[in-house]
Order: C-alpha cells, then structure tokens, then sequence
C-alpha cells in the first residue's frame, strides 16, 4: 500500500513514511505542544466556523457534533477515536494511525478535555496489525494527562464493527452489533455516559485546526466545501493507496496523480460499498466534493476511489460487494437478513447468467423496500449500491437478465 | 346440602381452571408458531390468549377462595398461602398452591412486561412448562373425582392437546432457524478487492 | 400526535400489527413491517394502541411526534389539499 504526500501536506506532512510512525519528540518540534489550552468552547466555535466535516462516512460537521456532546456532557463524557475501518478497500485510517498517530491522539485529548471527559478509547480495526502496533507505542511514549485515561481497543473484524451503535456496544458489553437507537451514543453511550465518537481522521484534523486556526483550515478546497481530505484510490493505477487532496480535485487529477489513466478504467465506486457506482467517463470532472458528487447522487463517504478496471463486469462487480455486504450482516434485524439474502441470491443468479424471470424486477423492488429498516443503516448503503449498479450498469443488467454478458465471462471474473 | 354445594363449585372451578390453562398454553404455542387461517388472522391467537388467560384466574379464584372458605373442607387461608402447610392430603394440596403462585407470577410480569424487560419476562414466562403440569398433577391427586372415567379423559384431552401443542412447537422452531440461518452468505466470505 | 415506529431488532415478524392496522402498516415479502411515515391520525389511534399492545415481542411502539414535525405536515396538507 502506497501512501502518498501530496500537495497540500496537512495531516500528512512531516518526516518520510518510510520510518513509520512519527514520534512524539519530532511530532512536538514539528508543531509545537498540543494546544490543550484552546480545549472548550473556544475548539467548537472554531471547528464550526471551519466547516470540517466527519471522515467517518456521514460527513456530518465535526463541530455541531462536538456541540451536542458537550451539551450533555454534565455527567461526564467519554471520547471514543474511531478507527475500526471496517471497509475493506479504504486504507486512510490506519495509514494515518501507522503513520501519525499524535495527530489523532491530540485531537482525542482535545476533545476529551472540551467536555470533561475523563476517559478516552482509541478503538482501531483488529486486522490492521502495524496501525494497533503503531498507536499501542504512540500511547505508550505520550506524557499524561492528568485525571485523563487513555486506552486503545482492538474492535473486531467486521464491516459493521465500526458503526458508532456497534462500537458503544462492544465497549460495553464485548458484542460488536449495533443497537437500535435511542438512545443516542451522544445521549448514553459508553458506560451510560454521553460518548463522541469521531472518526480518527476528523480527530487529526481537528488537532491542526486547534493549531492554525477555522481560516487556515479553509484556506484550501477549490470547490464548495473547504479543506482537505484522504483518499483511497484503488484499481488499474500505478500508485493505488492513500493521497491527501484538496476538496474539488477532479477524478481526472486524482488517476493521474496515481499513476493511472482514464481510459483502463470502465466504472468508479466512490465513497465505499455504503457509496455508490459512478459513470466513467461522465465523472471524470467532476470535483471530489461532498457538494458536487452529491448533485450527481453520490458522496464523498470515506474517501474510497475504487476504480473497475475496463474489461470487467459491472454485475459481477456488484454481485461480489453486495455478497460480501450481506455476509456482513449482524443478523438481528428480518429486512436485513430476509432482505439482503434475498438480494444477494438474485444477484448471483443474474451475475452467473441464469436469472429466474423475477429477479431484475423484485432487485429493483427490494433496493427502495429495504431502506431505513434496519437498526443500522447496513442495509440503506447495501440498497444503495444495489440501486446505483443497475443505473450504470444499466445495459450490463439487461443482457445478464438474458443469460448473455459483454465481457468475457472469465477474464471478468478474474477481474471483477 | 350447601356444604355439598360448595365442594362441588370448588371441584367444578378446579376442573374448569385446568382446561382453561390448558387451554392458555395451547394458545400461547398457536400465537408462538404464528398459525393463520384465513379468516382468523394471527392476532386473535394473541388476544385469546390473553383473554383465557385472565379468565383461568378468574376460575382459579373461584376455586382456591370457595376451597378456603368452604366450612365443611375447614381447609384455612394458610393452606392456601403456603404450600404444603396442610396435613390434609399435603403434598398433592400443595402442588396447588406451588402452581397458583406460578401462574401469578407469569400473569403479572406479562401484564407488566415494560416494566420487567423482556428477559425477565422470557424466564418467567417458561415457567409456564412447570405450572401446567403441576397444576395437573395437582388435581389428580387431590381431585375427589380423580376415580372417574370421565375425569380421566379430561385429563388424558389436556396431556394429549399440550403434548401435541409442544411437539408442532419446537418442530416450526426448527424449520424456521434453518431458515433463518440459510438466508445470508457466510461470513468471513472473500473480500472483493 | 403520536407516530408508529418498531424497535427493528426485537420485531420477529408476527405480522399483527399489520393485521390490526393495514392502513398504516404493510408487510414485506418475509413478513417483516413496512410503516407510514405519517402520524396516526385520529380515527385510527384506537387501533393503533391496539396494534401496540398485540405485539408479542413489544417491538411496536407510539412516540410523540416532534411539534415542528407536525406544524410542517399541516402546512404541506394545506398547501396540497388546497382547503
């Protein structure tokens, strides 16, 4: 995996990656002490008035979200840095905890003494054994703060592991499945109390923020929303894996900057497998912006550029994530498990070329009756990639609907 | 006479309580396994079960006050209120009041289920497979009517509908885990890259 | 005004709910409920709390609705009702 600086270097800036994860020595001669005195209201207003965004997928603003917790947080709060990444192709998170872990820390701790909270978890994705490696040292080397536990925690693997219901669950109670809501993590979360849990990114970003300020932040981004953010590029590029962009880098820029070009590409998902399939090369230009891709019906999600390499088959490649989506089940709730099983075996069916005569029809069906009934929102970001494969591959369902497939059925399942 | 009068009502109301139970379980497992008809849609299972449900304490107390009440059983509250305590016919009497308290802690935790929380409820609620055949128990061997054909194929009518009842239960149980458990992809799949 | 909302976790697929009160509540291909979004008007609270009480499992539930959330749908019904 590739981890790329590009201009601008903000969360990725500093010694090269070849050494692993910058200590706390060079993290504090680079840019000073955490400015722990800018904690409270001062942190929150600033961090609304830059506009940050959450990186964990919502993309709702980091600010407001500070704002509620600390509303409630009279009895105490907990601060949870989440860094479970449980979508498999999305590699930002633990680059950045194996690469800057004090980044995150700071902001956790910045958070943390925001509200008066006393307990902070950093919760990071089991399988990625060198960013567990890299925070359990980061946490071991950083000076304490005083009345301030700090405490890393393995989540288990699994695609919903790192959902905010699933994450307050299995630090309460060791079982990593989300939970109907209310209430709220930020109302009851981790041990009853109000929690914030905040993707690792959006923690490291704030930590800057807390540093230069809401206008530096703002100070890039050439589209409508402000900043900068990780991405994840994947597929037939030279340099797949991680880059820092500026919000309103077109699709265009960002497969050159890996190496790649537009034409070995067929289709884009973006976002991750809770995003969507795009259109190459419709999409080529336009800007990798929340604001932009959402007028084009997709989003920013967490940063996932998975490119379809050209000779392959968008339903196969549907058939593959959505399989894997519902494997991903945590099973509680009938829509979901009847549903998404349901989805994945016409999927199969249409994908192997031996579709039973309803299968497009109720796929279509099921993708709209699946939405918002679940506990979690696993089955609304399955439904939605369902529903964005059969727009643009639109032309690939109907000749599969016949038992036929452009592609070459082998070189697509290899390549798919 | 009256003395007779009121052994029989107690007798009677007994009897009564039992098939009502009985009665009560066979509905609870009906709604649990989600039988339909058309023309009798799931619901009505719940309802009724409901309704029987308030009704066999409606008989239950009937039977347990006009029995404590009753001069010629000179039987007394604490008979009633502590099992075993009676000399007469001890163990069989107590079975009844053992029975009794089960089914008033099942009535109560479901009537005030929200407060309870449902695994509470659930644990209690399973009591019901000791306080039927209790309650059976009971009256075969305090029964005064217990030599009779016709009370043994009452008895023989409630065995016969609960066993049926429990059997048809755990094999719909069956049917539905599988399934259940056959309708997603495993786990742990290989993760498209 | 009250709004019908299932705890998606505890529902097990009665279909009661549904039996009681089709007019807002529907069920899927597995039996598994589809409600309104709507408020349970009037006319049909009855049922509802009726359809709330049925439900073997407590899945069901009737939460007040927000009082800007109803001020929005009266000025949407105007708007569209033209009355």
């Amino acid at each position: 995996m590739t981890v790329t600086a590009t201009r601008p270097e903000r969360l990725l800036a500093g010694p090269s990656f070849d050494a692993g994860l910058e200590p706390y020595g060079s993290h504090v001669a680079r840019l000073g002490e955490p400015p722990y005195g800018f904690a409270g209201p001062p942190l929150i207003e600033s961090l609304e008035r830059s506009g940050l965004l959450g990186r964990g997928g919502a993309g709702f603003p980091v600010g407001r979200k500070w704002r509620v917790v600390a509303e409630r947080a009279r009895r105490g709060a907990v601060v949870i840095a989440n860094g479970a990444e449980g979508e498999p192709r999305s590699a930002k998170d633990r680059a950045l905890l194996g690469l800057r872990p004090h980044l995150v820390i700071d902001g956790a701790i910045l958070a943390a003494l925001s509200f008066g909270a006393n307990l902070v978890q950093v919760y990071v994705g089991g399988e990625h054994r060198s960013a567990v490696a890299a925070m359990r040292r980061a946490l071991a080397e950083r000076p304490r703060v005083r009345g301030m536990t700090l405490e890393l925690v393995e989540a288990p693997t699994g695609y919903v592991s790192g959902e905010s219901s699933a994450v307050v669950r299995y630090l309460n109670e060791y079982d990593a499945r989300p939970m109907a809501t209310p209430p709220r993590p930020h109302e009851r979360g981790v041990a009853g109390r109000p929690t914030l849990i905040q993707n690792v990114e959006s923690l490291a970003y704030a930590a800057l923020i807390a540093r230069y300020g809401a206008e530096w932040y703002r100070e890039a981004g050439r589209d409508a929303t402000a900043g900068t953010a990780l991405v994840t590029v994947t597929g037939p590029v030279a340099e797949p894996g991680v880059r820092e962009i500026e919000y309103g880098t077109t699709l265009r820029e960002l497969v050159a900057l890996a190496g790649g070009v537009p034409e070995d590409a067929g289709a884009v998902l973006l976002g991750g497998y809770f995003g969507g399939w795009g259109a190459l090369p419709e999409l080529l230009d336009v800007p990798l912006d929340p604001e932009a891709l959402a007028a084009h019906g997709l989003g920013f999600g967490c940063g996932l550029v998975s490119l379809l390499p050209a000779g392959a088959c968008g339903v196969w490649a549907t058939e593959q994530i959505v399989a894997y989506m519902a494997g991903e089940s945590a099973r509680q709730c009938g829509p979901c498990i009847f549903g998404l099983g349901a989805v994945a075996e016409s999927l199969r069916r249409l994908a192997a070329g031996t579709p039973l005569h309803d299968d497009l029809a109720n796929l279509d069906r099921w993708s709209a009756e699946l939405v918002g009934r679940g506990a979690c929102h696993h089955p609304d970001g399955t439904a939605a990639l369902l529903r964005s494969g059969l727009e643009v591959f639109a032309d690939e369902f109907a000749l599969h609907a016949h038992g036929h497939c452009s592609h070459d059925a082998r070189r697509a399942r290899e390549l798919g | 006479m009256t003395e007779s009068v009121l052994w029989y009502v107690t007798r009677g109301a007994g009897i009564a309580s039992l098939i009502m139970l009985t009665g009560v379980v066979v509905l609870g497992i009906v709604t649990a396994v989600r039988w339909q008809r058309p023309g009798w849609p799931r619901f009505l299972n719940a309802e009724l079960h409901r309704s029987v449900s308030l009704l066999t304490l409606v008989f239950l107390a009937i039977h347990i006050l006009i029995a404590v009440l009753d001069p010629y059983t000179a039987l007394g509250w604490a008979a009633a209120l502590v099992p075993f305590s009676s000399p007469y016919r001890q163990v069989w009497l107590g079975l009844g009041g053992v029975a009794t308290y089960l089914i008033v802690a099942i009535v109560v935790t479901s009537l005030l289920r929200p407060l309870f929380g449902r695994t509470a409820w659930r644990l209690v609620h399973w009591l019901t497979y000791a306080a039927w055949p209790v309650a059976l128990i009971h009256g075969i061997g305090t029964g005064s009517d217990t030599g009779a054909l016709w009370m043994w194929v009452l008895d023989a009518a409630c065995i016969l509908a609960v066993v049926a009842a429990i059997s048809w239960r755990a094999n719909a149980a069956d049917q539905a885990l599988v399934t259940r458990e056959s309708a997603l992809p495993s786990r742990g799949q290989r993760v498209p890259r | 005004m009250k709004k019908l909302s299932v705890d998606r976790i505890r529902c097990d697929g009665y279909g009661m709910c549904a039996e009681i009160l089709p007019e807002m509540i529907a069920l899927d291909d597995w039996g598994y409920p589809i409600l309104r979004e709507a408020p349970v008007p009037a006319h049909l609270m009855e049922l509802a709390e009726r359809a709330v009480d049925v439900c073997p499992v407590l899945a069901l539930r009737l939460d007040p609705v927000l009082r800007d959330a109803v001020r929005e749908r009266r000025a949407q019904r105007v708007h569209v009702g033209g009355r």
